[in-house]
């Protein structure tokens, strides 16, 4: 049995909090390089450029790429033959929140209560799926979600006869409604199968995977492929503004349904898709 | 076409914008977003005076991430601005005459801005530290508690924007989709 203390836990989802929120990785670079050198309207190439200089004062001069630096969403993948010490990991998860947001100079966006709404002050709770996995490591993902997006997002319980195309209309209704709310250019997290709320995980799990890798299976990838080129095509553009780049990419997880279901998440995300990794 | 514009705005210099062009603003702009415009209309259906004069001038939909020491303000781009449509009209007829933001609004807030010669325009979302660049001031005037959602005056240099709905009511949102949508 590996024994891991909470400590480190925290430290290295401080550590994400705050990289996550300045540099984005590298497969979201380079989309926005090549969208700008793809992209047809010249407002729509003047925003991309002005997206590229922004990550690179946000780097330089550490300020946030984004001032909504998001509510903290942490997958948890605990290896089985892991003994956490020191503590609860949940409460080490959300210290970590705390201090990455604190001493990162992040803006705290989450409210105790969504009636209430009264501002938690240090960006926690943390919404956090855990798990259980082979093995004795854990590994944490981190990627804090902004709510322009997150607002534009849906779930949608299709019927098994509503078969691809109904999957593909989906896609693309959320993503026209979304339009400039969810500053695109996007990536599309897309999940299909499970329950309501499994596809809606796996939604966004999907907006996790870099950018430039597509579905292993043959099937999924070209549906992938079809559909981000459905949605260049839908004229949104960059900021909404017109243009032939409206996502970076769609990323397409599924799952075992029931017979008589075919659910469908649409996790839409802004061109600021933050996310990383640590394994311990 | 790129256009240098004043805040507080001149109602006549508005009406030569039209959607498509990028304007870069200096002067004074407001900072406002959801829980300071729902205070706000409660402060107007009591009859109580609002923190700031709207005649002539701009809304910022935003909330800044924290300053870090010695500088302005944090990251600083636009927040989506249809949350605010339930509040804006009855603004709009008080004078406010620029709001910038990001996304669509509702045929209520379009009208109102007809009727009164207002125009929306539109930041890049996602792009806080760069628009950052251009705040030169910042202070909160009024509703400190709601912390990031506070209201705050900003002084603003070249701060740039593209105009998304000008006084004659045309949307650039659905123009410039048209523009480019194409038939797969
Ligand atoms: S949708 Fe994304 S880029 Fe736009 S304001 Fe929210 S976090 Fe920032």
């Amino acid at each position: 049995m590996k024994e891991i203390n909470v400590a480190q836990i925290s430290e290295a989802i401080k550590d994400m909090c705050i990289e996550t929120n300045h540099f984005l990785s590298a497969d979201m670079r380079a989309a926005l390089d090549r969208a700008e050198k793809e992209e047809e309207s010249p407002l729509g190439r003047q925003i991309l450029s002005k997206l590229k200089d922004n990550l690179q004062i946000a780097g330089e001069d550490h300020i946030p790429i984004c001032q909504d630096t998001g509510m903290a969403v942490v997958f948890a993948e605990i290896g089985q033959e892991v003994h956490v010490t020191g503590g609860w990991i949940e409460d080490a998860i959300n210290e970590g929140v705390r201090q990455g947001y604190t001493e990162g100079y992040l803006r705290k966006s989450v409210v105790s209560d969504p009636i209430v709404r009264k501002n938690t002050g240090d960006n926690t709770p943390a919404v956090i799926h855990y798990f259980m996995v082979p093995g004795d490591k854990i590994k944490l993902t981190f990627a804090p979600k902004g709510f322009g997006s997150e607002n534009m997002s849906r779930v949608f319980m299709l019927k098994p006869a509503d078969g691809v195309e109904g999957i593909k209309n989906a896609v693309l209704t959320a993503v026209k409604d979304a339009g400039p709310n969810a500053c695109p250019p996007m990536v599309v997290g897309v999940g299909i199968g499970g329950t309501f709320e499994k596809c809606a995980l796996l939604a966004k799990k999907a907006l996790t995977r870099a950018a430039d890798e597509r579905a292993a299976d043959h099937f999924i990838r070209e549906m992938e492929e079809e559909l981000q080129r459905k949605i260049n095509a839908s004229g949104i553009g960059p900021g909404g503004l017109g243009g032939t780049t409206t996502a970076f990419a769609v990323n397409i997880e599924t799952y075992a349904t029931h017979i008589a279901g075919l659910p469908v998440g649409v996790n839409i995300c802004c061109h600021v898709n933050r996310h990383a990794v640590r394994i311990l | 076409m790129d256009v240098n514009i004043k805040a507080p705005f001149d109602a006549e210099e508005l009406k030569k914008l039209k959607c498509g062009d990028m304007v870069y603003i200096s002067g004074t702009i407001y900072v406002a977003r959801d829980a300071a415009h729902k205070r706000m209309q409660e402060a107007l259906d009591k009859n109580e005076a609002l923190p700031m004069d709207m005649n002539g001038n701009g809304i910022y939909y935003m909330g800044p991430s924290p300053a870090r020491e010695g500088r302005v303000i944090g990251s600083a781009g636009p927040t989506t601005a249809s949350r605010m449509d339930k509040y804006t009209p009855r603004l709009l007829d008080l004078g406010l005459k620029v709001m910038i933001g990001k996304g669509k609004r509702s045929p209520e807030v379009k009208e109102a801005i007809v009727r009164n010669g207002a125009v929306y325009m539109a930041a890049i979302g996602g792009a806080g530290a760069l628009l950052s660049k251009s705040i030169t001031a910042s202070e909160v005037i009024a509703y400190e508690d709601l912390g990031t959602e506070a209201i705050r005056k900003l002084e603003v240099k070249d701060f740039p924007a593209i105009v998304v709905i000008d006084t004659t009511g045309e949307d650039l949102y659905i123009k410039a989709t048209e523009e480019y949508r194409k038939e797969v």
